[in-house]
């Protein structure tokens, strides 16, 4: 199996580009005239959870988790036949 | 490297798509019934369907040396109307027995809704009736998680074959919760959503090689239908011996596949 820093090797450059990916949407966001929505504190939600993912969870999962919806009962009809990307709790605009 | 490419729309793709995934060593591959991309007005927009998936499609394959087989059913977009998806759902006994036809998928839910869910309920009695393994789309992004877990509870409640059960669409997240309850698993390699090669690996590093399969689901959209074959490059390049690799694209979707009366190599 290769070592940690084999990873690195393979890994690190793509995941830094990502990463500048990810502040400059954010900065982005900052930018731009108007409101966020729910997906804003979503994402947010997110990167803090990929930092401290709860005990027995990666952090994939934890930003998986961050983002799903939880409840446990089939909703009453499809109001839209796509997924946002984030759970929309408490139905925000 | 030889492979089998289980979840692809074909009926979406080029002839050039073709030629390709032959060349790279694709000898078999599946096709779903699924979404056109849009909701199709009438059941006989799914008998039309269904002669593409048995009867032009594998013909087309054929020509690049591929074997074409199929699934069938209403998939979950279109099965929010009750009355038209049992209108679909009846035509399924008249295309099951077609040489190419290997079982009810991919059935499951989208928006995770009560009537998704009873149509999801009456296709595992299709399967159950004709005998036939079940393939299953898990919903969207922030839908899979509970998607996932009202398809197992009603998997339980049906009492189905969970070796001839293939849940598809598993990300970090669910993969654990499928492969624990004793069903097989697939994952979807997409550039923009579901597992890029390097999440696939870490998942197949994590859970294991056994009763997991990964694949293109190449459609419509954005999708590569050389997914799976680029993965299994970069799974050398992660030191995984060539006979690790073999077992996940080709020895593992082969052995679930060979539940299916109608599938040979």
């Amino acid at each position: 199996m290769p070592t940690k820093k084999d990873i690195q090797d393979l890994y690190f450059m793509d995941s830094r580009f990502k990463l500048l990916e990810i502040a400059s949407f954010l900065d982005r966001i900052d930018r731009h005239d108007g409101q966020a929505d729910f997906r804003h504190p979503a994402f947010m939600k997110a990167l803090k959870a990929m930092q401290n993912p709860p005990e027995g969870t990666t952090r994939a999962q934890a930003v998986h988790l961050a983002l799903s919806d939880h409840s446990t009962e089939p909703a009453e009809a499809a109001t839209i036949q796509f997924a946002l990307g984030a759970h929309n709790e408490g139905g925000q605009p | 490297m030889k492979y089998i490419e289980p979840h692809a729309h074909m009926v979406s793709r080029t002839t050039a798509d073709y030629q390709a995934i032959a060349q790279v060593g694709c000898e078999a591959l599946c096709e779903p019934a699924f979404w056109a991309g849009f909701d199709r007005a009438s059941a006989q927009g799914f008998y039309d369907y269904y002669r593409q998936l048995t009867e032009y499609e594998p013909a087309r394959a054929a020509k690049f040396g591929i074997k074409h087989f199929c699934w069938l059913c209403i998939n979950p977009k279109e099965a929010e109307d009750p009355v038209f998806a049992r209108e679909v759902m009846s035509l399924i006994p008249d295309f099951i027995d077609r040489p190419n036809v290997l079982g009810i998928g991919e059935i499951g839910l989208n928006k995770n809704t009560k009537n998704e869910l009873i149509i999801f309920e009456e296709h595992l009695e299709i399967a159950k009736k004709f005998d036939r393994p079940i393939l299953i789309h898990t919903p969207h992004l922030e839908d899979k998680l509970k998607g996932t877990r009202l398809i197992l509870d009603a998997l339980k409640n049906a009492n189905v074959d969970r070796d001839r059960v293939i849940i598809d669409h598993v990300e970090e997240h669910t993969a654990p919760l499928v492969l624990n309850e004793g069903y097989w698993a697939g994952m979807t390699l997409y550039p923009e959503s579901k597992c890029s090669p390097a999440r696939a690996i870490d998942i197949l590093e994590t859970f294991g090689m056994e009763r997991i399969w990964m694949n293109s689901s190449c459609d419509w959209g954005i999708s590569d239908p050389l997914a799976v074959i680029k993965c299994a490059l970069e799974m050398k390049t992660r030191q995984h011996s060539a006979e690790i690799i073999e077992k996940v694209i080709y020895d593992n979707p082969k052995a679930f596949l060979s539940q299916c009366p109608n599938f040979s190599l």
